[in-house]
């Protein structure tokens, strides 16, 4: 089936699911089935729309549909030395790049170069009246009507079907380094704060029980001078670079023991300024983006956990286990509430799109 | 026009205002306002008729000068129970008309909110009100050696608040971003007077993330009351490459060699002939006149990295066919080179007695396409046109030369810019790349867009403003409008530029 005949399908395959009050599950590769509220509905793959429709290196520019592996389209912007810059993690083989929008999370890179909606530069998506809608383009400033592309990252698939999607793309840095302290945790996130006010290459960094890592990404000549100036223990590049993907894979020994088959205390995901203070809730902790995500290990009660966070500016997401019926993302106030559920009629009037995926009603 | 039930605006002509009581209206606002900051004297409102587009001009009924968030609430309180139009205005810099009052609406300026809150360096973010410049942030931070990356070029004048209504961008947003990557978080009011804040002081915020939706909404979704803006760490070094070209079209494939090389430059300017010499007989910058384009290449960042990529963008030059290539040797002299670029519209104004500064944005590979298609317009037109470019990130800046006093002219020039916008679009580009649609685009946002994503954005609004109180008739068309505007387009019998284009 072509292409158009498939969107023309689909299309058709959302009207009648509106017109009879079903709810449609659009998933890809799956991968991320953990994360939000549970699924609801007919499951609609979206994994037939697939392929490069354009990409143009000198442009940063890749045009790709939704239902494209990850793993495709990072091989083939590498094979032009560029790369998604925010580093989304997949958290399996199927994952593919609607996923990764609609998931909105981004990996190590994230602090230093922006998440994955500061990549968005348009998208086609199908609404839930059936209509196919485009929005955005593929060039890099464009204020032409409100920036609905962008607002897909992290909408977890509750606003529409996304069909295709363009995204900036960035060069692979020339240069990359990784070096390891020994320090505290009080003592790290200062650290890391006043690194982050000065003109250094700091491109990932994470605190764990004690050691603190940094990444160094640019001209070879800026990491150079960097590695002197922070000092440290030079990590070897192999290493680093297994170290950068387990942590973004969430396959390191922190994040091992949240694995579905554990007895382990649920995975909480904490968004903080990064400067907030150490949060002193019991559990294990991770501090990742120069202290702007830490994740927390702990059995404490959700109320507890959100009261601590709120109270120093951050929201906390129930990111893997734990009861996921109940207020998996972080409650919002009466009027963003209102304002989220109007958007969502807006474009899903009928409920069709993973209904309650995000909050209940949404 | 399908199904519109239940949603205002919607495939009907613009709202009617005109049964709004301004006797009624200007004694609730003395309510909550002091009396000073109520302006209804027609003497009073005249310097808000218009903003940085003057050629549209429109007194509003009342002006109101808020100090306090709180007033912001009150005032739009009234505004919605009274059916009163609200728009929103910072310095009035803007130049898509954005900021032109409504005539039977308020003015809400937020230019008496003017204080930065706090600096942060620790943290490098700076809370501030809307109605701060742009450049008081940067001059705020520079102490601490930090600061606000995104400049636009009127950043002496405009504000932080007109920024985020607008997304704004500068000569430097291909490496530091726009307006809505350098923000954590925009604290608003809605038309229903309820206080809300989008983005937070982390990286993100629970929910559907609306800090893009309401950045560049032109204050058609919210009133903006607090910005919090990430600050930025002051580069240690920043050296300019001004290189000459014989040919707009090797200068074109210089910008695209440079990015393919992997580089992404702090800056990435270009400036046709006719543009150089109005800016050069003005300010002086020393720019070689027999060259048919120059672009100027900035290198910012650790002395070590300056000198590594500043090397490697010479021999890139060198290789598209420069004809001249030279690197600022100091601080003065970078800023000579800067000079005549961000004096490109003083210096039009200077030549010309009026000038229409366009924004479309284009794919860069399409900029040799479009700049011979200008070119077409002049002879077509009988109007000049001069052009500077954002050319790192395709954003256009042509400015067509025209006497507003010649009978005709205004239209011509019109009629001229809403050409190069719709070639702008049938080149896989947009209208506007930083300065909005406001009213001045609002019937080139009908050629950009088809009547499902009108109808879309038409339900966003109504999200959020229901009544359509916000800013009504600026920057989404209604459908009708969009239907009378491709009848006349087609009924116009112009001769038309590209017949194989896909128009409409």
């Amino acid at each position: 089936m072509s292409v158009d005949d498939l969107i023309r399908q689909w299309s058709e395959c959302v009207r009648e699911a509106a017109a009879c009050g079903q709810a449609l599950c659009l998933r890809g590769g799956g991968t991320k089935r953990f994360y939000g509220r549970p699924e609801r509905g007919e499951r609609l793959d979206t994994r037939a729309c697939c392929g490069i429709i354009n990409y143009e290196p000198s442009e940063l520019v890749v045009t790709v549909r939704a239902g494209t592996p990850l793993v495709e389209l990072e091989a083939a912007l590498a094979a032009q030395g560029q790369m998604l810059a925010f580093e989304p993690p997949h958290f399996g083989p199927g994952a593919t790049i609607g996923g990764c929008v609609a998931a909105g999370l981004a990996g190590p890179r994230r602090a230093a170069v922006g998440g994955v909606r500061d990549f968005i530069l348009g998208v086609r998506m199908i609404d839930g009246r059936g209509e196919v809608l485009r929005f955005g383009g593929e060039v890099m400033k464009n204020v032409a009507g409100y920036d609905v592309s962008r607002v897909l990252a992290g909408s977890l698939g509750t606003l529409g079907l996304i069909v295709d999607v363009s995204l900036k793309v960035l060069p692979k840095p020339v240069a990359e380094a990784s070096l390891r302290f020994e320090m505290g945790e009080a003592a790290a996130l200062h650290q890391l704060n006043v690194w982050g006010g000065r003109p250094l290459p700091i491109s990932a960094s994470v605190w764990c029980d004690g050691i603190l890592e940094l990444r160094l990404s640019g001209a070879a000549a800026a990491v150079e001078a960097a590695i002197g100036r922070l000092g440290g223990e030079h990590i070897p590049d192999a290493v680093a670079e297994v170290r950068w993907r387990a942590l973004r894979e969430h396959t390191d020994t922190f994040f091992a023991g949240a694995q579905p088959s554990s007895s382990q205390p649920p995975l909480w995901r904490l968004s903080l300024p990064s400067d907030a203070l150490a949060i002193e809730l019991d559990g294990a902790q991770l501090v990742e983006w120069g202290g702007a995500q830490r994740w927390l290990r702990s059995g404490l009660l959700p109320d507890v956990i959100r009261a601590r966070v709120a109270a120093l500016g951050g929201h906390a997401t129930l990111f893997r286990n734990g009861v996921r019926e109940g207020a998996v993302f972080h409650p919002l106030t009466a009027p963003m509430l209102a304002l989220q559920r109007n958007l969502k009629n807006a474009f899903d009037p009928a409920g069709v799109f993973n209904p309650g995926r995000l909050y209940e009603g949404l | 026009m399908g199904e519109q039930s239940g949603m205002p605006g919607f495939g009907r002509t613009e709202e009617d205002f005109s049964r709004v009581d301004v006797r009624r209206l200007v004694q609730a606002l003395l309510g909550v306002l002091p009396a000073a900051h109520v302006l209804h004297d027609p003497e009073d409102l005249r310097p808000y008729e218009c903003d940085g587009m003057a050629a549209l001009r429109q007194l509003p009924l009342v002006v109101v000068l808020p100090d306090t968030e709180a007033q912001v609430v009150d005032i739009l309180k009234i505004c919605a129970g009274q059916g009163v139009p609200v728009v929103a205005r910072g310095a009035g810099t803007g130049l898509s008309g954005g900021a032109q009052p409504h005539r039977f609406g308020v003015v809400l300026s937020l230019a008496r909110l003017n204080r930065i809150i706090a600096i942060d360096a620790h943290a490098r973010r700076a809370v501030v009100q809307p109605g701060v410049r742009n450049l008081a942030i940067s001059e705020a931070a520079a102490p601490h050696g930090l600061y606000y990356a995104p400049d636009p070029s009127s950043q002496i004048a405009c504000t932080i608040g007109g920024n985020v209504a607008e997304n704004s961008g500068g000569v430097h947003c291909l490496k530091y971003g726009l307006t809505i990557h350098n923000l954590l978080k925009v604290r608003g009011v809605t038309i229903h007077g309820d206080i809300v804040e989008f983005g937070s002081l982390g990286l993100d915020a629970p929910g559907y993330d609306l800090l893009p939706l309401v950045t560049g909404s032109e204050g058609m979704l919210a009133v903006v009351t607090e910005v919090t803006v990430k600050l930025t760490p002051k580069p240690q070094l920043a050296q300019c490459v001004l290189a000459a070209f014989d040919d707009v079209v090797k200068a074109g494939d210089a910008v695209a060699r440079i990015i393919a090389a992997g580089i992404i430059p702090a800056g990435l300017e270009m400036m046709d002939q006719p543009a150089t010499a109005a800016v050069e007989e003005f300010v002086h910058a020393g720019y070689p006149l027999d060259a048919k384009a120059i672009l100027l290449c900035e290198s910012d960042g650790t002395p070590e990295e300056v000198a590594e990529e500043v090397g490697r963008v010479r021999a890139l030059l060198e290789q598209s066919g420069a004809t001249e290539i030279r690197v600022s040797r100091d601080e003065a002299e970078r800023l000579r080179f800067w000079a005549g670029r961000k004096a490109a519209f003083p210096a039009a104004g200077r030549i010309s007695p009026d000038y229409y500064c366009m924004d479309g944005t284009i794919p860069r590979k399409r900029l040799g396409e479009m700049l011979q298609a200008i070119q077409a317009m002049e002879t077509k037109y009988a109007m000049r046109c001069i052009n500077v470019f954002h050319a790192g990130d395709g954003n256009l800046h042509p400015l067509i030369l025209f006497d507003a006093n010649k009978p005709g002219d205004q239209h011509t020039a019109e009629a001229f810019g809403a050409e190069i916008l719709e070639l702008s679009v049938a080149l896989g580009g947009t209208i506007t790349g930083e300065h909005g649609v406001g009213i001045e685009k609002i019937n080139q946002m009908c050629s950009q867009f088809a009547t499902p994503e009108i109808a879309a954005f038409h339900r966003v609004k109504a999200a959020f403003d229901p009544g359509g109180l916000l800013n009504p008739g600026k920057a989404i068309p209604t459908l009708n409008r969009c239907a009378e505007y491709g009848r006349e387009r087609m009924g116009a019998g112009q001769p038309v530029a590209h017949p194989d284009l896909p128009r409409f």
